[in-house]
């Protein structure tokens, strides 16, 4: 049922040409993608997912559409070449799913690794009854540090891509004025 | 303006509950879902929802720009510093059982301090990059 909605979603998102439509459709579809994750039991995923994908990330595609043209432009061809190539690397990825353990098999390799002994000790180690927050900021905490790092160099980056136009924005303002 | 009154006032009774329910988020992650990703975005979205209603100016005067911008760096500090002090005190690198007198206790510190890490660089984030797209858009 939520899939179907999510393909339903995903098919107005292709269709739809109005930028504005496509960056509401774009929440929508974090929106039921969260439902997704919470039926998954994955809960601090679908927060992440809620929050980031149908909250923030909705006002910054809007924020940019504030500066840009709102409406997508027609292709002038169709490009066959580029279906071809995402319809096949789509089936192979559904193809690569196929040879995975069925969903929830206790036995799959991914539960035997190191798993067990989190489940079994991270309360005991670290005294955090959370074991998904305990992975993430104490045995994994290096990824979280690398995540954090990701974060920091994107907003540096758009900051200074955004502040350098603004910059000189203001020199041409400044000549004007001086002309 | 007085077609916002009901928007502004709406606004200002629900804010205070939203900037709890983030520190709710931070500070439970521990026991529930949430942890500093999270909070860092609903802290950003408190700013963001302020700039909507009462205009840039206001959202700039509680969270001025500077600060905002500061706060990226900061954050990815204070997880690295976190790191460098166990390091200091005689461990591996963020491995956080020595920065209180018994192992466990370290470790709720050391995650403790690591998520603030990352409410400050998410929320400092996200508020410096919605200001940049606002401040262009004027």
């Amino acid at each position: 049922m939520l899939l179907t909605l999510l393909a339903v979603v995903t098919m107005a998102i292709v269709r739809q040409r109005s930028l504005f439509g496509v960056a509401i459709l774009a929440g929508i579809y974090s929106f039921v993608m969260a439902s997704v994750l919470i039926v998954l039991d994955a809960v601090d995923v679908a927060m992440t997912e809620a929050s980031v994908g149908a909250g923030v990330s909705t006002v910054l595609l809007l924020a940019t559409l504030h500066l840009i043209n709102s409406t997508e432009t027609r292709p002038i061809r169709r490009n066959l070449l580029a279906l071809f190539f995402s319809v096949g690397t789509g089936a192979i990825l559904v193809w690569g799913t196929l040879i995975l353990p069925p969903f929830g098999t206790p036995d799959a390799a991914i539960h035997k690794h190191v798993a067990p002994r989190y489940i079994a000790d991270s309360v005991k180690e670290t005294g955090i009854p959370n074991v998904v927050t305990s992975i993430l900021a104490d045995y994994r905490g290096y990824d979280t540090l690398g995540e954090t790092t990701v974060i920091f160099t994107a907003g540096i980056g758009v900051l200074l891509l955004l502040h350098r136009a603004r910059r000189r924005g203001r020199a041409v303002d400044e000549a004007e004025d001086r002309g | 303006m007085s077609l916002d009154l009901i928007l502004r006032v709406g606004t200002k009774l629900v804010l205070p509950f939203i900037l709890l329910f983030a520190l709710y988020v931070q500070f439970h992650g521990d026991y529930g879902p949430g942890g500093g990703f999270q909070a860092g975005v609903i802290v950003a979205s408190v700013i963001i929802l302020l700039s909507i209603t009462f205009g840039l100016d206001a959202a700039h005067r509680i969270a001025p720009q500077p600060l905002v911008e500061r706060m990226i760096p900061l954050g990815v500090l204070i997880y690295a510093g976190t790191g460098v002090a166990g390091l200091i005190l005689g461990k591996n690198y963020l491995d956080y059982s020595v920065l209180s007198h018994d192992a466990v206790h370290g470790h709720e510190l050391g995650v403790f301090l690591v998520e603030a890490g990352v409410l400050v660089t998410v929320a400092g984030t996200m508020t410096a990059l919605f200001y940049a797209f606002a401040e262009r858009g004027r």
